[in-house]
């Protein structure tokens, strides 16, 4: 090391001061409310804090960061932009149904099945295979698990309400999915909205859980995490690949987004290809 | 001749031409027909990288990959996420995603909601590129009827970097290129040839370990 005992060296910084300051307010987050942001992207986290700024009518994020410690209410509001939560029933089409075509024979194979929606955000995935779930006749033997770290969007995907101008763009995709009734069979109007309700509210858990802090907490035959893992560092990502790995029984099967692949993980020996290009991977 | 400061101004008129490791272009209506010109025109040893984003309607079947290999001698990607970003190649959004870059120099992509309408969106790219490349980055702006990536140049030129837009009565959607005019953030204002030439003659970007 280069010592100067007379002045400290000024460097030109390598890092700018909304990432110093970002840094600093994630980790602030973890040791006050135990919420673990900081293996989050950073690309994105810059974008969505650049727009609380704006929100909080505030300059830097150490003002932010003042204001989140002293006020949980304002932390609670700043949670909402620190998560996504931006889902559609049925979702890539595809995905579904490949479920439909090549997942279900096997899951009809077993007595009981368990499927984790890991990130559910507000449940359009959960719902949606809930629905295929239905259509397939697996309803009475699974039990789905859905969780989330965002407590509003977990309540919201407990109540199943969804905007009335959503459903045409679900309704387009349920069909596209290979969906065999009519998707206005699964929800009535309510509230102002869609409410999906009925027999499919049977058998859902909801739950707090974390996939950066969290362990794995169940034996799932089916784990679906779709575009949650996106807004990970590659060392995040890795963790909670490393839950479901953990999770699946032998031969279990892991769904992911259309854009997401195992090719950059170090969990990507555990998994075999089941449905390249719909993203299905079968634990080996 | 003295030591500059540590702050060097941007030179006026650089003798050489600049370098830089990534262009990032953005293009709308009646933007396509330019980008297929373009990276026809950039050489195979192109060595920087290139992100493009191309506003479509969220077809999940995107031809633009299929379109832009048959031009361009480089090769030509939609990228997954966490996809490392290399000299040389072309990585166009996915629909329905927007594109951005991470520190560690891989693709980052976002189901976050459409910015003005848009998603993939220019300036979520323009602007996280800029993050991450700052002086390095070129940012393109192409023919476009909305004012998508007008704030990204924003963002591009603050950081460092440089902004070129297609001359606007050269663009058969002027609208996009003439927003950025107007908010006075085009470094350059250029016919599609010019592009093009400028591009195929961009030296090597070599990076130095400070």
């Amino acid at each position: 090391m280069k010592s100067n005992p007379s002045a400290p060296e000024v460097r030109p910084p390598r890092i700018s001061d909304f990432d110093i300051e970002l840094r600093l307010l994630l980790e602030a987050i973890y040791l006050k409310y135990q919420h673990d942001f900081r293996h989050y992207a950073m690309s994105s986290l810059r974008r969505r804090l650049t727009q609380a700024l704006d929100e909080f009518g505030l300059t830097t994020l150490s003002q932010l960061q003042d204001r989140i410690m002293r006020n949980g209410a304002e932390f609670a509001r700043l949670f909402q932009y620190l998560t996504v939560q931006v889902s559609d029933m049925f979702r890539d089409p595809a995905y579904f149904m490949a479920l439909r075509q090549h997942v279900m024979p096997v899951l009809r194979t077993y007595p009981s099945v368990k499927v984790w929606v890991a990130g559910c955000s507000t449940g359009e995935e959960l719902w949606s295979l809930k629905i295929l779930f239905d259509e397939e006749g697996l309803t009475e033997r699974t039990l789905f698990y859905a969780t989330d770290i965002n407590p509003d969007a977990l309540a919201r995907a407990e109540s199943g309400i969804y905007a009335l101008d959503r459903i045409a763009g679900f309704t387009q995709n349920y069909l596209a999915a290979g969906g065999k009734r009519s998707l206005s069979d699964y929800y009535h109007a309510a509230y102002g909205g869609a409410r999906f309700a009925g027999a499919l509210k049977d058998r859902v858990v909801f739950a707090d859980h974390s996939l950066s802090t969290d362990e794995v907490f169940l034996e799932a035959h089916l784990v679906s995490c779709r575009n949650v893992m996106i807004y990970f560092e590659r060392a995040l990502q890795d963790r909670a690949l490393g839950l479901f790995q953990r999770a699946l029984v032998r031969r279990g099967f892991l769904g992911l987004g259309s854009k997401e692949s195992l090719r950059f993980s170090s969990q990507h020996e555990a998994f075999d290809e089941f449905c390249p290009r719909e993203r299905i991977y079968q634990k080996r | 001749m003295r030591a500059q400061p540590s702050t060097v101004k941007r030179q006026a008129a650089p003798a050489r031409p600049r370098a830089f490791q990534m262009v990032a272009i953005g293009a709308s209506a009646g933007g396509i027909d330019v980008l297929n010109g373009l990276l026809a025109a950039l050489p195979g040893d192109f060595s920087a990288s290139v992100m493009v984003v191309v506003h479509l309607p969220a077809d999940p079947l995107s031809y633009l990959v299929q379109t832009f290999s048959h031009r361009s001698t480089l090769p030509v990607l939609e990228p997954d996420a966490g996809e490392r970003i290399l000299g040389g190649r072309v990585y166009v959004a996915p629909p329905g995603y927007h594109m951005l870059v991470e520190d560690d120099r891989t693709v980052a992509l976002s189901t976050e909601a459409a910015v003005r309408f848009s998603r993939p969106s220019i300036d979520v790219m323009f602007e996280s590129a800029a993050w991450v490349y700052r002086e390095r980055l070129l940012a393109l702006l192409l023919s476009g009827a909305n004012e998508d990536g007008v704030r990204g140049l924003e963002r591009v030129r603050a950081l460092g970097g440089a902004a070129w837009v297609q001359a606007p009565d050269t663009a058969s959607s002027p609208e996009m290129p003439r927003a950025a005019i107007e908010r006075g953030v085009a470094d350059e204002i250029l016919t599609p040839s010019t592009i093009a030439r400028r591009l195929a003659r961009l030296p090597a970007f070599i990076e130095r370990e400070s």
